[in-house]
């Protein structure tokens, strides 16, 4: 017991010590750019540009040598670049906070169909590891919870709020389903081989989903006295009011995804992981189905693939006319910062550099359904939107310079910078 | 009735021939038989190379008297006439488990591992036990025994299959009659061992390969030790090892790898075990060779893949597919390169499989004689005993086979197996063959029978003009029972045959019930190629490659004088980054670096607007490994990562691809003390021995914090669970190896001690510590033990809070290799700030960026760069960490690290500024060969696509030929990190 209380003293002093940046206040100033190069998210890129936002929303984005008057602050641009706020999809940030540390972690709800688990709700929007998020331009997420067959709700945050109330951006915009693996690991302390052996429970598990969904389509919440919150939760999905994200990566299991779902009434899908999306491409063209593909910074799954096929495939798709961006949301939260670099590492495989930006923007956004106001750098839309030293998605190029989320100039300080900087004024002798 | 009077004079046979002569008889009057049987007019292979056509076998009481020619014959003979027939040394087993029964797993033993061992006064480790011996538990199977001589066997040696060392074997004969006093040949015919821990244990060391490996070299030098009297307790494991010594030692390795390990160890303690093998020796097949053991091996090629689901197939890796392709050419390979090996039913599901497992080895190549000698002459050898077994020369066991051909052949029927000269009948000997066409009146009507299938199992097919009748056939005991019908129309055939050249006659029983004699003439005899001509052609193997999987190469690369021309070179030296400027690389050194320079006969390489670096130095990797913890104890000095380095990690190609040409394969961080490393360079196709650097300075890890403290899994009973502990487990090492150190210097007699030896190195700086390390108050602690033992700290890795002892570090002259970026994964790094790199740099510190992930290292370069967003550290100083730097921390920069005049030819060739994520490898080279190269690449993927296809296409024939297959499968490799265990 007094074990148990020390424990319980030692991290909250932990936590409560290193609390996280002051949220910026509302934009009370128009703020402009002057002469930067602007990538707009969209594909294009306007060199020397002004930018202008006001109460939040830009008000202009064009080339400098436009004759209008810069309103309120001006930032000098020149030879810096802007760009609209990374989007990261697909993410437990803010539900865990050390992956070790059990307590710390709100990511896995316990059942298998449990769509109406929401997390938007767990969102601690003062995580530290949400706060590192920013210096590097990642300002904008999709926290999803993880696990069982559908795994709850997700909701779109922005990552600089007093709470989860001021963070949401989208409440509870999607459903996330893990679709049943064709081949499975080998229980090897069982005495099987450790590789991958063919899932002889997969027509079984296909079953299941189906008879959810069939059951989830026929509900009817107004008839029936006794809510089943399963099935309650499952109706955004039939009206269009929400979108089913579907992780699968085998062709096979994104067929069998994809179908399911359509054949189930339900509207908007959007295919996660994919990694072998690129040998189904037509289907998917054909089904009109976005690819959150899984991030690029990855090994090949099997052996004889090509060692750069992880780099290349959000090019692949590109390629063919898919709407592609990318998600880590296998990896530790933590690498998400690292998602302008996930995009700069296909540019090395031919993809241009803008069209490899519309993979964490323009496509993200559009792929999430917030593309009405964030994703790109559009007259109308939230300027949510940051500045950087040189290419954001190259790593000596990422130097932030100033952040802005919907018109409020955020703290680019975080517990990491503020611990660089004690400690070189310690050598430093200041 | 018959069969019973068979048994019954066997039996009366082996009574009399082997009753003991001191044994009171009270069933009768004692009576020998002291008879002689001539087998005469065989073809006897006396030895495999040694044979005679119309030659005799003469025996008496069990044992070969006379073989040849010309053999005089007693007179109180009993002579068997084998004419057209043969005769061969029946088979031997050395791998086998015959009789003894393996022991019951062990329990759980609750939620912590268990560290003691579980028996008293025997060595300290459950699965060390020599002292077993097989003849304990031994029980003659009599079911068993009956398959194998079935099979053609007529000897095995079994052992109790369980346990690192497994004690003494038992040779005997499967001779049905006569008992264990008759049979058993020797009851301590070996000594066994292999890397696999007993099942009748939970003792947790040996967890790894590495130290199963370490625990066989620590106990030989404890037998030593005890047997030259140093030891004043009882330990009755080293005294059945000693007293084990002198017998054949032999070695369960199980794989290509394996046997060298195995080999390895044995030559350590001047042992030559012979060794079991994994039928992938011919990838590697000159190391094999130069192990000089003699190998047992098996003959359990795999069934082809179902690849009938295109998806399914897509799972399944082509070394995989490509196994099942070679691995019946495995015999032959090896005989082609004269290693000498024996053959084992192991890994075989039944005695039956084998003959077709060897028919098809020998369709692939390997020649009768080779396959003869590896189940007769080689295992009588490995054992031994070639003065009783494995041949048919005079006084050796009258164990042997009679044939109707050759053995090998797929129509050949084996008739008799004796054993110790006793009789066993597999299939009737003077059965008459009765396959053929035969043409048969019945009425008007003629019918024509074809009789084929095997002589004891024949089938049949009756046709009238065009129309077929349904038939069965039955032949048995030399009556002929055969029914065919069409409709209702049933006809039913009995006789007995006796008369070679008119077989079929007796009687026959019409539609209508009635009665009649019946005669088949024989049209056309039975033509035993005809089958065998279509089956026999000579199977398609696709070539072996290094190494033998996806993108191996087709021969090692080799070291090639060339000229880089007008490249952008980093030279990670005084002279950074040098414009247009050439680079000449000769006999795998770096020749020259200069503008204009002369390529002479070295080839060019247009590098215009490319940059050339030194090739990139992981300090910290666990890729190309079978092991990385050996967690059985909290002290693991013992245990070398050289031991289990996996030369076909495909991540290997793969970190050729992003510029790694050298890295530290490091142990993991599940104890304070860990493992000596392996520094390798990245040689893809080489044997693991080739890719260690020559005279390597020698490493070790050490880690601290909440992996040794076994924080984050379930595990409450090894010590340390808490920082302060760690600090005890140090002190106490370092002062025993002080005072071990001074007990070998003074002269008296001491006990060998592996983990000592290593410890004491570190103590006179021979071997440095790369030690895992997080929070700062841990790494302070470890410096001071330092101090206090008067040596350095070469390397602290991960060291995440190296900035916030950066002063104290620079006081200690230690080194850094951090993560550019992790952090938050657990509690201890919490205060990892991706900063680090760039403060330790700053107050001088030599750092180094590495991975500990064998996807990261394959981008160190882009890990490098985040040094310049995080900290502001400049390009030429980023491009240090992952060259010359970690060349510093390992005491290598002498060799490798940067562009230098005489340094090794470890370069790579980017597209783009390297510290750019828009760089690209295109060429990778070590010493001057160029293991890497994107246009290789290319096409080393065409060619992938097109062996798949084609063994695909093999292995549909191969279902659609109606042969098994087994379910895809991918046989994924684990991906290591530091806490892998």
């Amino acid at each position: 017991m007094k074990k148990l209380i020390y424990t319980i003293v030692f991290i909250g002093s932990f936590f409560l010590g290193t609390a996280q940046q002051t949220p910026a206040g509302p934009q009370v100033e128009a703020i402009s750019i002057d002469g930067a190069t602007a990538h707009l998210g969209n594909g294009m890129v306007i060199e020397n540009a002004l930018i202008m936002f006001e109460g939040g929303k830009l008000t202009f984005v064009g080339s400098a040598m436009t004759k209008i008057a810069r309103r309120g602050t001006v930032i000098k641009g020149n030879g810096k670049h802007v760009y609209p706020g990374f989007i990261a999809p697909n993410k437990s940030l803010g539900l865990v906070e050390v992956d070790a540390v059990r307590a710390t972690n709100d990511q896995d709800e316990i059942g298998e169909m449990i769509p109406h688990v929401r997390s938007l709700i767990a969102y601690n929007a003062e995580s530290q590891v949400v706060e590192s998020m920013r210096p590097n331009g990642v300002l904008i997420g999709q926290i999803t919870p993880k696990g069982g067959r559908i795994s709850g709700t997700s909701s779109i945050v922005q990552f600089d709020a007093w709470n989860w109330e001021d963070a949401a951006i989208k409440v509870d915009d999607g459903i996330h389903m893990n679709w049943p693996t064709n081949f499975r690991k080998g229980r090897w302390w069982m005495g099987e081989p450790r590789g991958f052996l063919p899932n002889k429970e997969y027509v079984k598990q296909l079953e299941e989903i189906k008879h959810f969904l069939k059951n989830a389509a026929a509900y009817d919440i107004v008839g029936n006295s006794e809510l089943n919150p399963a099935f309650a939760a499952m109706q955004g999905l039939f009206d269009g009011s929400k979108k089913l994200f579907i992780n699968a990566n085998d062709e096979k299991e994104i067929i069998d995804a994809i179908t399911t779902a359509k054949e189930n009434g339900i509207m908007d899908v959007v295919l996660v992981g994919g990694y072998h999306a690129y040998k189904v491409m037509d289907f998917l063209k054909k089904n009109n189905i976005p690819v959150l593909l899984q991030h690029t910074q990855s090994l090949p799954v099997f052996d004889d693939e090509d060692y750069d096929l992880p780099y290349k495939l959000p090019k692949l798709l590109t390629d063919a006319g898919i709407l592609v961006a990318i998600q880590n949301g296998d990896a530790a939260n933590f690498q998400t910062r690292n998602l302008p670099f996930y995009a700069g590492q296909v540019v090395a495989q031919g993809l241009e550099k803008e069209k490899a930006l519309q993979l964490i923007t323009g496509n993200s956004a559009k792929i999430l359904g917030i593309d009405d106001a964030y994703g790109t750098l559009e007259i109308g839309k939230s300027a949510t939107l940051f500045i950087s030293k040189g290419d954001a998605l190259d790593m000596k190029g990422n130097k932030l310079t100033h952040a802005f989320i919907d018109g409020r100039n955020i703290s680019l300080e975080t517990h990491q910078t503020e611990l660089w900087k004690r400690y070189m004024g310690k050598y430093e002798g200041k | 009735m018959k069969m019973k009077l068979l048994a019954l004079t066997l039996l009366w046979c082996g009574a009399t021939l082997f009753a003991q002569d001191y044994f009171p008889d009270n069933e009768g009057v004692k009576s020998k038989n002291n008879n002689y049987t001539a087998f005469t007019n065989a073809k006897i292979y006396i030895t495999p190379t040694q044979v005679v056509d119309h030659g005799t076998l003469l025996i008496q009481n069990g044992k070969v008297v006379q073989v040849g020619k010309s053999v005089a014959i007693p007179k109180n003979t009993v002579t068997i006439d084998l004419s057209g027939k043969s005769v061969y040394p029946s088979f031997i087993d050395v791998f086998s488990d015959f009789g003894v029964s393996k022991p019951k797993r062990a329990e759980g033993s609750g939620r912590s591992p268990q560290y003691k061992p579980s028996r008293e006064g025997f060595y300290w480790n459950d699965h060390i036990m020599p002292e077993n011996n097989a003849i304990s538990t031994f029980k003659f199977d009599d079911k068993k025994a009956k398959e194998l001589r079935d099979a053609g066997f007529g000897v095995v040696n079994s052992h109790i299959q369980d346990g690192i060392a497994r004690g003494t074997g038992v040779l005997l004969t499967l001779n049905a009659e006569g008992g264990d006093s008759q049979r058993i040949i020797d009851d301590r015919s070996a000594q066994y061992f292999s890397f696999s821990k007993s099942v009748a244990s939970k003792q947790s060391y040996p967890t790894s390969l590495m130290g199963a490996m370490a625990l066989l070299r620590q106990m030989y030098t404890d037998a030593d030790w005890y047997a030259k009297g140093n030891v004043d307790t009882k330990d009755r494991s080293l005294e059945a090892l000693n007293a084990n010594m002198g017998l054949p030692q032999i070695f369960a390795a199980g794989n290509n790898g394996n046997v060298l390990r195995a080999d390895g160890i044995g030559d350590a303690n001047g042992l030559q075990y012979s060794i079991l093998g994994g039928g992938d020796e011919y990838e590697i097949i000159d190391a094999i060779k130069n192990t000089q053991a003699k190998l047992i091996i098996p003959l359990d090629f795999p069934e082809a893949y179902d690849v009938s689901d295109p998806n399914q197939a897509s799972y399944v890796a082509l070394k995989d597919m490509r196994y099942w392709n070679q691995a019946p050419a495995n015999p032959k390979i090896l005989a082609e390169n004269g290693v000498t090996f024996s053959f084992t039913l192991n890994g075989l599901k039944s005695p039956t499989q084998m003959m077709e497992k060897l028919q098809k080895a020998i369709t692939y190549g390997l020649s009768k004689t080779k396959a003869l000698e590896a189940l007769t002459t080689v295992p009588a050898q490995i054992v031994g005993k070639t003065d009783k077994v494995g041949s048919l020369q005079p006084g050796r066991y009258a164990n042997f086979l009679i044939t109707s051909g050759d053995i090998f052949d797929k129509g050949t029927t084996l008739y008799e197996n004796w054993v110790q000269g006793s009789k066993n009948v597999v299939n009737t000997m003077d059965l008459i063959d009765i396959r053929g066409d035969y043409t048969m009146k019945i009425g008007d009507k003629t019918f024509t029978i074809s009789i084929t299938g095997k002589p004891g199992k024949p089938k049949a097919k009756v046709t009238q003009d065009s129309s077929t009748y349904t038939s069965k056939i039955v032949y048995k005991d030399q009556w002929m029972n055969l029914s065919f019908s069409k409709d209702d129309e049933l006809y039913r055939l009995t006789g007995l045959v006796k008369d070679k050249s008119n077989p079929l006659t007796g009687k026959l029983v019409l539609p209508n019930g009635n009665e009649s004699s019946f005669v088949a003439t024989l049209s056309k005899p039975f033509d035993q190629n005809k089958k065998e001509n279509t089956t026999s052609k000579k199977p398609e193997m696709v070539p072996i490659t290094y190494p033998n999987i996806g993108y191996g190469y087709q021969s090692i690369p080799q070291s090639e004088s060339t000229l880089f021309k007008n490249a952008t070179v980093w030279t990670s030296e005084e002279a950074g980054i040098l414009e247009q400027t050439d680079v000449l690389v000769k006999d795998g050194k770096i020749a020259k670096i200069g503008k204009n320079l002369n390529a002479g006969r070295a080839k060019v390489i247009d590098a215009s607007g490319k940059h050339l670096t030194a090739g990139i130095i992981d300090e910290h990797s666990h890729l190309a490994a079978l092991a990385i913890n050996e967690a059985g104890q909290n002290s693991s000095a013992e245990v070398k990562m050289e031991d289990v380095i996996d030369p076909k990690d495909i991540d290997i190609y793969r970190n050729l691809a992003g510029g790694v040409t050298s890295l530290q394969l490091l142990h993991g961080s599940a104890n304070p003390i860990g493992g000596r490393s392996a520094l390798l360079k990245l040689k893809w196709g080489e044997t693991a021995q080739n890719m260690i650097y020559d005279n390597s300075p020698k490493f070790i890890k050490f880690a601290l914090g909440e992996n040794v403290k076994q924080s984050n899994w379930q595990s409450f009973s090894r010590f340390p669970q808490t920082r302060m502990g760690v600090e005890q487990v140090y002190m106490n090492y370092f002062q025993r190896a002080k005072e071990y150190e001074a007990k070998k210097k003074s002269g008296k007699p001491y006990r060998h001690d592996e983990e000592m030896e290593t410890l004491v190195e570190i103590l006179n700086g021979e071997r440095f510590i790369s030690c895992h390390s997080y929070v700062q108050s841990e790494i302070n602690m470890l410096m001071k033990v330092a101090d206090k033992f008067n040596f350095k700290i070469n390397t602290f890795t991960h060291i995440l809070e190296g900035y916030k002892l950066a002063d104290k570090m620079v006081e200690h002259g230690v080194g850094a290799s951090t993560f550019s970026d992790w952090w938050a994964y657990k509690y201890e790094v919490k205060d990892a700030i991706p900063y680090n790199a760039a403060i330790m740099h700053s107050q001088g510190i030599t750092v180094a960026i590495n991975s500990d992930d064998a996807e990261m290292s394959r981008r160190l370069n882009q890990e490098a760069a985040k040094t310049m967003k995080y900290g502001g550290v400049s390009e030429l100083e980023a491009w240090k960490m992952v060259t010359i730097n970690p060349a510093k921390l390992l005491h290598i920069d002498n060799r490798v690290g940067s562009i230098k005049e005489g340094k090794d030819a470890d370069l790579v060739l980017w597209s783009d500024n390297p510290l750019s994520i828009y760089a690209k490898a295109e060429k990778t080279l070590i010493e001057g060969a160029t293991y890497f190269d994107l246009e290789k690449d290319r096409q080393q993927r065409k060619a992938i696509t097109q062996e798949r296809n084609k063994l695909i296409r093999m292995m549909l024939k191969e279902k659609e030929g109606g042969n098994k297959t087994q379910a895809p499968k991918n046989n994924k490799k684990e991906k290591f990190h530091c806490d892998s265990l």
